[in-house]
C-alpha cells in the first residue's frame, strides 16, 4: 500500500486522519498516485492539480523520501520506498501567506 | 415566530450568526471551513435550509459546499463525505468545484483573452468564485459569479456547472480588464418579475443584462463617467463595484461605482449620478430598504487610494429620496480611530417589520441595525476580515 500525508486542510476536507493509504497498480508516479488518491477521495478533486490542466497548483510540493519530486514529469516513478510503503509521499502548503 | 440569520464570509471561515426577530440577542456558530476564504455565502428563497458557499484558498483552489440544514452541517454537493467514487455507479464525482470556460462554436462565440493590467491581451483563467446567487423559484439551480469574470449556472445543486458564455461572447469581452481585487464578476440579481431578466456587474468591466435567460447579453453603462479610464464614458470598462435593487421595483437599480453612486429607472438602460451631498462618494457596498424602495444605504470610503472611513469615523449613509439627500447615521457606530473598510458584499438588509441593516468590516466587526439604521450595534466583534454577509428572514 501507498502512503500519502496530506496538509491539514485537505485532511479535513477528505475528513481523514494524517495519513492515507491507496492502492496502486502498476508504476507508482505522481501521476498515478495522484489518480487514486481522487478517485478514493474525490471531494479531492482540483485541489491538488488542476481540473482541467491537471497541472500541480503552485503552492503545493511532492516530497518523497527527502527529496522534492515536484518539478518531475509526472511520470517519473517515486523511490522503491514509496511503493513499498516503507517511507510516505508528503504532499506539502507552501509557508506563504497571512 | 421570526427570525433572521446571517450568512458571514471572511478571510479565515465561514460564521453563521442566528437571531430570534427581536434581533438583540445573536447564537454564533463558526467557524466553518476553518482557514479557508468564504466569498460568499447565500440562502435559497425557495428552501432557506439550502445554503450554498464559495470556500477558496490560494493553496488548494475552489471549493463549493452546500448545507440543507442551515448551515449546520455541509457537503461538497454530489460528493458525500466517505463515498468513494471508485466503488459508485453513475456520475462522476468531484465536479462541484468544475468551473471550466465554454469556447464552443454552439453556444457563442470562443473567446480566450482579456485585457490585462499591461494594455496586452491575456488568457482568461479561472480563480474563485466570488458570488453565488441561488434561484428565486429553484433551490437546485444557483448561479456562480467568478473571476476571471463569467457567470456559471447549476441546476442540480451544485454538482455540476456550465457557463452561460453568451455574457463572455457577446462583444465586449476582450475590452474587460481586472481591477485592483482581480477581474471578478461579483453581483447578480435575478429579476422577480421577470425570469429571463438578470443583471450582473464586472470589475472592471461594467453592468450587463440578459432579457433572454442568459442566452444574449448587452452593457449596461450608459451615464456612468470614469475619469481614470482612457475614454471616460466608454460602453464597458467602469469599475463597478456593487448594484442593489429592490424586488418590489425591478426596473430601479442603484449602484456604488469604483467613484460615484448612481441611480438607474430604466432597467439600466441609462444611469444618473445621486451621489448628492455625500462626504465622499468612493465605496464599496450599496443596498435598497426591504419595504421603501427610495431608501438607500451605502458607506463612504475616503478615496481609492485610503479604504477606510473619512476622519476616522465609521458612518453608513441613508437616502430616504433615493439618492442626492443623504443623512450619516452613527448611533452606535466608532466615531473615532476607525480605519476599517466595508467590502462590495458585506451589507444585507432584512425584511422585518422595521428593516434590518448589516454589514461587516474587514476588521471583523459585524453591525446590526434593528430600526433601519438609526442606531447599530456590534453583533460579533472580532471576527477575521469580513467579505460577505447576507441575511435570511425565517418565519
Amino acid at each position: 500500500m501507498i502512503r500519502v500525508v496530506l496538509p491539514g486542510h485537505l485532511r479535513a476536507l477528505a475528513r481523514v486522519g494524517s495519513e492515507v493509504q491507496l492502492q496502486i497498480e502498476g508504476p507508482v508516479t505522481q501521476r498515478s498516485v495522484l489518480d487514486a488518491l481522487e478517485a478514493q477521495y474525490p471531494m479531492l478533486r482540483g485541489t491538488i492539480r488542476d481540473h482541467v490542466t491537471q497541472e500541480r497548483r503552485p503552492f503545493l510540493r511532492f516530497f518523497a523520501c527527502s527529496e522534492d519530486y515536484s518539478l518531475e514529469p509526472p511520470d517519473t516513478p517515486f523511490p522503491e520506498a514509496i511503493a513499498s510503503g516503507a517511507e510516505p509521499l508528503l504532499i506539502i502548503g507552501a509557508i506563504a501567506g497571512g | 415566530m421570526s427570525g433572521v440569520r446571517l450568512l458571514v464570509g471572511t478571510r479565515k471561515g465561514a460564521f453563521v450568526l442566528t437571531s430570534d426577530g427581536k434581533r438583540q440577542k445573536w447564537d454564533v456558530s463558526g467557524p466553518h471551513f476553518a482557514g479557508w476564504e468564504i466569498y460568499h455565502l447565500k440562502g435559497s428563497p425557495v428552501n432557506p435550509n439550502r445554503v450554498y458557499a464559495s470556500q477558496t484558498s490560494g493553496w488548494f483552489g475552489q471549493i463549493i459546499q452546500r448545507s440543507d440544514d442551515g448551515g449546520k452541517t455541509w457537503i461538497q454537493p454530489g460528493t458525500p463525505p466517505g463515498e468513494k467514487s471508485a466503488e459508485q455507479q453513475g456520475p462522476p464525482k468531484g465536479e462541484s468545484n468544475k468551473f471550466v470556460y465554454d469556447t464552443s462554436a454552439e453556444t457563442g462565440k470562443p473567446l480566450t483573452t482579456h485585457q490585462f493590467y499591461d494594455g496586452k491581451q491575456h488568457p482568461w483563467e479561472f480563480k474563485r468564485v466570488w458570488h453565488i446567487e441561488p434561484s428565486l423559484t429553484d433551490p437546485d439551480t444557483v448561479y456562480a459569479g467568478v473571476e476571471d469574470a463569467a457567470l456559471f449556472r447549476s441546476t442540480d445543486g451544485g454538482k455540476n456547472w456550465k457557463e452561460l458564455a453568451g455574457l463572455r461572447g457577446h462583444g465586449t469581452g476582450p475590452r474587460w480588464q481586472p481591477g485592483a481585487g482581480g477581474m471578478c464578476l461579483h453581483t447578480i440579481i435575478l429579476d422577480p418579475k421577470d425570469p429571463k431578466r438578470i443583471y450582473i456587474a464586472i470589475s472592471a468591466a461594467g453592468a450587463f443584462r440578459t432579457d433572454d435567460g442568459g442566452k444574449t447579453w448587452r452593457p449596461i453603462n450608459k451615464g456612468l463617467y470614469s475619469q481614470y479610464i482612457p475614454e471616460p464614458t466608454a460602453e464597458v470598462g467602469h469599475c463597478v463595484h456593487h448594484v442593489a435593487m429592490n424586488p418590489s421595483r425591478p426596473n430601479v437599480l442603484f449602484m456604488q461605482k469604483h467613484w460615484d453612486v448612481m441611480r438607474s429607472d430604466n432597467a439600466g438602460d441609462s444611469w444618473k449620478e445621486v451621489s448628492g451631498d455625500l462626504p465622499t462618494d468612493f465605496g464599496f457596498v450599496i443596498d435598497v430598504h426591504a419595504h421603501d424602495p427610495e431608501t438607500i444605504y451605502v458607506v463612504p470610503i475616503k478615496s481609492d487610494g485610503e479604504h477606510f472611513p473619512p476622519d476616522g469615523k465609521l458612518r453608513v449613509y441613508r437616502s430616504k429620496t433615493g439618492g442626492n439627500e443623504w443623512e450619516a447615521l452613527t448611533k452606535g457606530l466608532p466615531q473615532k480611530d476607525c480605519y476599517v473598510n466595508v467590502l462590495r458584499d458585506a451589507m444585507s438588509v432584512d425584511s422585518l417589520d422595521k428593516c434590518g441593516v448589516y454589514f461587516g468590516t474587514t476588521g471583523g466587526q459585524v453591525y446590526g441595525s434593528a430600526d433601519a439604521g438609526d442606531s447599530w450595534t456590534p453583533i460579533v466583534e472580532h471576527l477575521p476580515a469580513v467579505l460577505s454577509v447576507e441575511v435570511q428572514t425565517l418565519s
